[in-house]
């Protein structure tokens, strides 16, 4: 047995540098050389300033701007840290609401959504992703139905013909890979940036 | 259920299988110490760590001495994360400037990575430094996962050597697994995945204005390199809070598809190493195939669950399934199948919150942990545990037809049952024993986040998910409270080393035994009646074990949800 402790000593020690500085240092290194802007964080500048990352979602509470997912994510509460409220779309904690299939809550909440969305837009069947929190409430994207669904409310608050807004959502529409892995989806703030270039002109 | 759901799912399996014969064979060279094609690179680094550590690479040790070096190679590694941890306020690469984690979180974090369960009582982006992901997590992910690939393949040597005192050696095992197979794979995988997106940097949190003038700190890190490890090496503890269901931890349809290879691929090509070893590779695709029908059954009740939905969501006229706690870009077939692969293998990564699952899409997940992830499984511990289930099928046999059972070429006999026993009994006493602790004692029971029988099963998945050394959650249960970083250690302990312990006894006792050929009256163990044996034992076992703690959680919730309670 004794024999074996000075290869758990250094061996660990080894391994350790190998794997925990090397290697991520290296691939650090690496990634940043080969893909720069992806290794950062895929950050989106608009007029020099960093107005979010193309894979993180962000609140919007403006009509005239395409919303998102509900989001759960929290922050600790100023008043008392041990408690914390709601923040969403709090990029440096995420999480899911975690309400299970009978939560009475979840109930109350998905019905005051719907009621809320079924009076926006009284002509079209609420998407379920519109009224359901993701799992790490920073789910950049919503499907084309839940974006359909926005396009009235959208083009009124923009003035813009609906024909228009709806060309916007087709363009910004992402497909499955191959037409056979994962789901379409609409990237929001991607589809949000482009409502404005296109107001801007 | 649609029909593009379920090709996705058939072209997951396929590409697996497909995996499975290069990787074993390419697994088989570096376990025999062969040379491979990376040996011109590796093969000087290997020889350099040897002589720095004194390690004698021929000289193979006793299945006591190789179990005593796999243990203190954790201690060490306990202490280095525990260390970490503890001084990471002081300590570089630091730009958010976490402050030192508490003591008992600390604890609770070393035991679950020195373990492979990687339990997240810890918030990722809120709690640790880059120092701590990369010198903590990323390198015991490396570690715990060498050691279980480590510990199958010495079980394997007791399979096919005869009249043999060794198993190997501990040391060589783990850094060969380590160079030969772990690294080049994350180095090329690293890459791939900062390609769809991941991030990989050393700067500090960004701070972004979002389009409606509100301030948004986006937290970054080193996360593809950790990742890379943490899905290969079925860890699954994420970078982020919100682990692989996170944009950065997954950004793609295709990143997602790859992650979930990447956790069942070293774990399938083992089955074929176990079969090149033993002489016969037919030994391993029978072990394949039983973990193939328990996986397609599991993927089929989940992924129907989820794409059902809710008696809630259907009140008020939401189609489209289960949405709650998923993300788009995954959808109701990618999230389901990603549940049920993570908890077949020991992985625990996750990429849609199983506590908003449905009650039957969420039991499977429980389900597979339960059965000891013997599906594919984690790398190694998942061979180790399917063979110890092995093991237990052949006695049973043999005791039908009288005859003293034998397994490729061993009889099994007393003391085999014997450990084979204890490793499957000790499983059920720690998660139905802490179960029943946290759901009468007041401190434990305040921090169930749902009520009714849901809030039952956090409790019974957490201490499930930890002896299983899984990692995922039913996250809404706060678990970073003093009783649940203690008790949920003690149960991811046991599990990982009252399974090792016995599997290394087993190895030992069969190296030791003289090889037969066989004969007539020999059991054959490549056929279907073997599969459907082996599967039959599994589900009889679990199904003993644990149906009355799932009778109590999620079928009294489905059944709670049909008649339209609410809690």
């Amino acid at each position: 047995m004794l024999r074996e402790i000075r290869p758990a000593i250094v061996l660990l020690l080894v391994l350790t540098v190998i794997t925990g500085l090397a290697y991520p240092l290296a691939m650090t290194a690496i990634a940043g050389a080969l893909f720069p802007a992806r290794a950062q964080g895929s950050l989106i500048e608009k007029d020099g300033k960093v107005v979010g990352s193309a894979l993180i979602g962000q609140e919007f509470k403006d009509d005239k701007y395409f919303q998102g997912r509900p989001s759960a994510t929290v922050a600790p509460d100023p008043n008392d840290s041990t408690k914390t409220v709601s923040a969403p779309y709090n990029a440096a904690n995420s999480g899911g609401s975690n309400l299970g299939p009978t939560s009475k809550a979840l109930a109350d909440r998905l019905k005051e959504d719907v009621d809320k969305l079924e009076g926006e837009n009284p002509n079209a069947a609420v998407p379920v992703d519109l009224v359901t929190t993701s799992a790490s409430g920073l789910d950049p994207d919503i499907s084309p139905e839940a974006a359909q669904f926005q396009v009235p409310r959208v083009a009124k608050a923009r003035n813009m013909p609906e024909d228009q807004v709806k060309q916007l959502v087709t363009a910004n529409t992402e497909g499955r890979l191959l037409g056979l892995i994962g789901e379409p989806q609409v990237n929001v703030l991607a589809l949000n940036l482009s409502l404005d270039r296109t107001a801007a002109k | 259920m649609t029909v593009i759901g379920w090709l996705q799912i058939i072209l997951f399996c396929v590409i697996i299988v497909a995996l499975t014969k290069p990787l074993g064979w390419y697994m088989t060279r570096v376990f025999n110490g062969e040379r491979t094609f990376l040996s011109p690179v590796l093969r000087p680094i290997e020889a350099g760590i040897y002589r720095f550590s004194g390690v004698d690479e021929k000289r193979e040790q006793h299945w006591l001495n190789y179990t005593v070096a796999m243990l203190l190679f954790h201690v060490g590694g306990f202490l280095i994360i525990y260390g970490v941890m503890r001084l990471q306020a002081v300590l570089p690469f630091n730009p958010a400037g976490q402050s030192a984690v508490a003591a008992d979180l600390s604890f609770n974090t070393a035991v679950s990575f020195i373990t492979n369960t990687n339990w997240q009582n810890y918030g990722g982006e809120s709690t640790l430094s880059y120092l701590v992901q990369m010198l903590g997590l990323t390198h015991q992910n490396f570690l715990s996962a060498a050691t279980g690939i480590a510990l199958a393949v010495a079980l394997i040597r007791g399979f096919s050597r005869a009249s043999a005192r060794t198993v190997g050696n501990f040391w060589v095992d783990v850094v060969r697994c380590t160079l030969y197979v772990l690294l080049p794979i994350c180095v090329v995988y690293t890459l791939f995945l900062v390609s769809q997106g991941m991030p990989q940097t050393l700067g500090g949190y960004v701070e972004a204005t979002t389009l409606e003038g509100v301030k948004q700190t986006i937290a970054v890190g080193p996360v593809a390199s950790q990742v890379a490890i943490k899905m290969l090496g079925t860890n699954g503890g994420g970078f982020f809070n919100a682990n692989a269901a996170h944009p950065f931890e997954n950004p793609t349809a295709l990143s997602n598809f790859v992650q979930m290879l990447s956790i069942f691929a070293l774990g399938a090509a083992l089955t074929n190493v176990f079969g090149r070893m033993v002489g016969n590779q037919r030994q391993g695709w029978a072990i394949l195939s039983v973990m193939g029908v328990l996986f397609l059954a599991g993927v089929a009740v989940t992924y129907w669950a989820e794409a059902s939905g809710t008696s809630t969501l259907h009140a008020l006229g939401l189609t489209g399934g289960n949405m709650e706690g998923k993300e788009v870009r995954f959808g109701i077939v990618a999230s389901s199948l990603f549940a049920v692969i993570t908890t077949a293998a020991s992985c625990g990564a996750v990429n849609a919150m199983h506590d908003s699952f449905t009650a039957l899409g969420g039991m499977i997940p429980l389900i597979n942990m339960q059965l000891g992830e013997i599906i594919v499984g984690g790398v190694g511990a998942g061979l180790y545990g399917m063979l110890v289930f092995v093991v237990l099928a052949i006695f049973v046999a043999g005791l039908m037809v009288g005859r003293t059972p034998e397994y490729v070429g061993k009889k099994i006999e007393a003391r085999e049952v014997k450990m084979a026993m204890l490793a499957i009994l000790v499983l059920p006493l720690m998660y139905l024993g802490w179960t029943a602790v946290g759901v009468v004692y007041p401190a434990a029971v305040a921090s169930m986040a749902n009520a009714g029988p849901h809030g039952f099963t956090e409790v019974l998945y957490a201490f499930t998910s930890a002896t299983g050394n899984n990692g995922s959650a039913f996250a809404g249960l706060t678990g970073n409270t003093i009783f649940y970083n203690l008790t949920l250690a003690s149960a991811m302990f046991v599990g990982r080393f009252f399974m090792i312990v016995p599997a290394m006894a087993i190895a030992g006792s069969l190296a030791a035994k003289k090889s037969i050929a066989p004969s007539a009256g020999t059991f054959p163990t490549t056929g279907g009646l073997f599969v459907g044996l082996v599967v039959g034992v599994i589900l009889i076992i679990g199904g003993l074990t644990f149906f009355p703690a799932l009778a109590l959680g999620p079928i009294v919730e489905h059944l709670a949800m049909n008649a339209g309670n609410l809690f």
